[in-house]
Formats: C-alpha cells, structure tokens, sequence
C-alpha cells in the first residue's frame, strides 16, 4: 500500500522508542536527516552510526556491517527519500540476505529535511512491495506500535533479512542533534563493539 | 606483503595482495577486466564477493565493512568512478580506509566512444574527491603498486585507488 492512503500513522519517536527499547548489543546505522535526530533522541548511543550525508547509503552501511559482525543484529532506521536514491541496494541486500540485517524505512511520504516535498511513496511506490521484489521475504508494512515492538524482537532472532516500511506522521519534532564529526563517530563505534583501530 | 611469485598471472598476483591485506569483504560491478580477480574472490571461502547494482554501493559497503572491523575492497571499471563522487563524502568526511581497482577504459585502443567522457577524466574525478591515484601501465608493478594502495589505506585511513591502464588489461574484441 502506498503512503498517500488514509491507512494509521505513527508518531516517529514513540516509533525509534519501541525499535531500540530492548536493544541488547544491536548496532544502529541510521540515514541522513531525521532518522539520524530520532535515534539520538532516545540515547547519544555510541553504537549509533549517523549518516549526515551519503543519501541512499543506509542500506549498503548496514550491509557491509551486517556481513562484518554476524553475531549482532544490525539495524538500518532510514527515511523514503534515503531508500528510494538507493533502490538497487535493496536488490544487493536481498541478493546477499544476511540474516542478522534489518532494514526500517520510517515513511512518512516526505523529504522533511528540504521542506516537506512529496516523494514517489506519497503516490505510486509501494517499498514492501519492492523489497520483496528484490528478495527480502519478510518485508512487511507496520503502522501500530505492537506490529512494531513484534519486529523488533525478531530482528533480535538473527534468523533472516528483514524489512519494514513503517508508516510515520509527517511532522518535524524538536531535532536532536547527536555529533556530526565523521571520524569521531567512525572511531568511538568502532571502540564501542570492541574493534582494533 | 611477500614478494609477488613471477611466474603468476599479473591478475593473479593483485588477489595475492588482497589476501596478503587481509581484505574479507570485495564489492564488484560484473566487468570483463576484473573478471578472473572476481573468480577467485568468489572462489574463497575467507572472502565475501558482493556484486553491486551499482559502484557507489560499495563505498558505503566498504564503510561498514571497516565499522564491523573487516577490509573491503573494491573493483570498478572506470565508468563507474563517476557514479562514486557523491558517495565519497563517506569515505572523506569520516576517513574510511578504502582501495579501489579500477580497470580503465576510453584510453588506448579504445574502440566505443562513450567510454571516453568518464575515462579521460577518472583520475582527475577522483583526485577532485581527494582519493590518492595510483596507476599501473606494467604488468611487473600491478600487485605492488595494489600492496601499496591497500598499506595506505587501512594503516593511513585514506581513500585509494588503483588505475589498471587499458593497455595492461588489452582492447576489448568488438567482432567476434
């Protein structure tokens, strides 16, 4: 189902609460903008690897870690206009399907950072359906926050690639700014999950 | 690195430098030039092959390859240079280590030319994204000059690429 239909929507930082409420050792990539703010807004983790540029990266990030560290569940938590420059990362993920990979799309239909302009899931595209095209089995659509907390513990479970497009407001809450040096959050994640540099 | 065995294929000896580097993670876009280096990166069991839809991919593969403490490498043709710039941003804002081995095209002997537009201006597109540009014209200087990249990479946190000439790697036959 595409975005622009008047299906239940989430606020997006109850949203980021529930996927990171019982994290565990999950390590977090999150895409440029506000999905980068919302999960600074529950903890400055320094698990937490924020883009804040690279658009259309998240997924391939999320890859090449998930590929690295087998033992942790990776999550990507990413915007549409993040996932819809990077299409065919999802055709590589699906090829490649990680079993410790997961892949949350908060869609709100928008590209909030650039003043709220529709993007191509406000109309026609239907990202479940893509990544499910690409070879993700286990892409679903969530717009509660049960169905939410349900896909959080499986991404806990490690057993297969997953993906979900979750239905957001498109609203603007207070942003929270986490640290935009690159080098920095390059090495403190690295030193967090216990990696030579 | 050990010193690379003469009697080896130049192709050969560049995944001899890959292994020695200790590279776990190669993404590729299918390419006639890489091709015998993808089989054996596809061929080893310590090695991750990841075929990309596209070479910016890899760039943000390569970063968080090296976040989960793995070496990535990648291989491109020079076409697929220019669709890396943006995503170089990663690798330069954040100091990723990063190789990649670019088989280059719209030089010598080339017979199409719309592969002369991003040939012609590889080096300088990367060099504009400040990756450090090593070219290989010799068969005698490839896997050296690849052991050379990789070392300033992930021990230096630079962005490098290798630059395999069209006249190493041989004109393409059009007519078969």
């Amino acid at each position: 189902m595409a975005a622009g239909s008047n299906q239940p929507r989430l606020e997006r930082r109850a949203a980021i609460r529930v996927l990171l409420a019982g994290r565990g050792d999950m390590l977090v990539v999150a895409g440029l903008g506000s999905t980068t703010y919302d999960a600074a807004s529950v903890a400055d983790d320094e698990r937490n690897f924020y883009l804040w540029g690279a658009m259309g990266g998240a997924a391939m990030v999320g890859l090449g870690l998930a590929i690295a560290r087998p033992d942790r569940p990776v999550l990507v938590v990413t915007g549409d206009g993040d996932t819809l420059m990077g299409l065919g990362a999802l055709a590589t993920v699906g090829v490649q399907a990680p079993p410790n990979l997961a892949i949350a799309v908060f869609d709100n239909g928008r590209y909030a950072e650039t003043g709220m302009q529709p993007s191509h899931t406000d109309s026609a595209v239907d990202l479940v359906g893509v990544a499910r095209s690409c070879g993700i089995a286990s892409a679903i659509d969530i717009s509660d926050e049960i169905a939410l907390a349900d896909f959080a513990r499986l991404i806990q479970g490690k057993e297969r690639t997953l993906f979900a497009r979750v239905a957001i407001h498109a609203d603007e809450p207070p942003r929270v700014l986490p640290p935009r040096d690159g080098v920095l959050l390059k090495n403190r994640f690295r030193r967090a999950i216990g990696v030579e540099s | 690195m050990p010193d690379p065995e003469p009697s080896l294929d130049w192709r050969d000896q560049i995944f001899a430098a890959l292994k020695s580097a200790e590279i776990r993670q190669v993404g590729y876009v299918p390419d006639a030039g890489h091709s015998r280096l993808i089989e054996l990166c596809q061929g080893d069991p310590q090695i991750r092959a990841v075929s990309l839809t596209t070479e910016e991919e890899g760039i943000a593969l390569a970063a968080g390859a090296w976040l989960g403490g793995q070496r990535c490498a990648l291989l491109m043709q020079s076409s697929g240079v220019g669709n890396c710039i943006n995503m170089l941003s990663l690798a330069k804002a954040c100091r990723f280590p990063l190789t990649m081995l670019v088989t280059m095209r719209g030089e010598w002997a080339e017979f199409n030319p719309w592969q002369v537009a991003m040939g012609s201006k590889t080096q300088a597109a990367l060099e504009l994204m400040d990756v450090l540009v090593y070219r290989v014209e010799h068969e005698a200087d490839a896997a050296e000059t690849v052991a050379a990249a990789l070392d300033i990479a992930f021990n230096g946190s630079m962005a490098t690429a290798v630059l395999l000439s069209q006249r190493l790697i041989g004109a393409k036959r059009w007519v078969k």
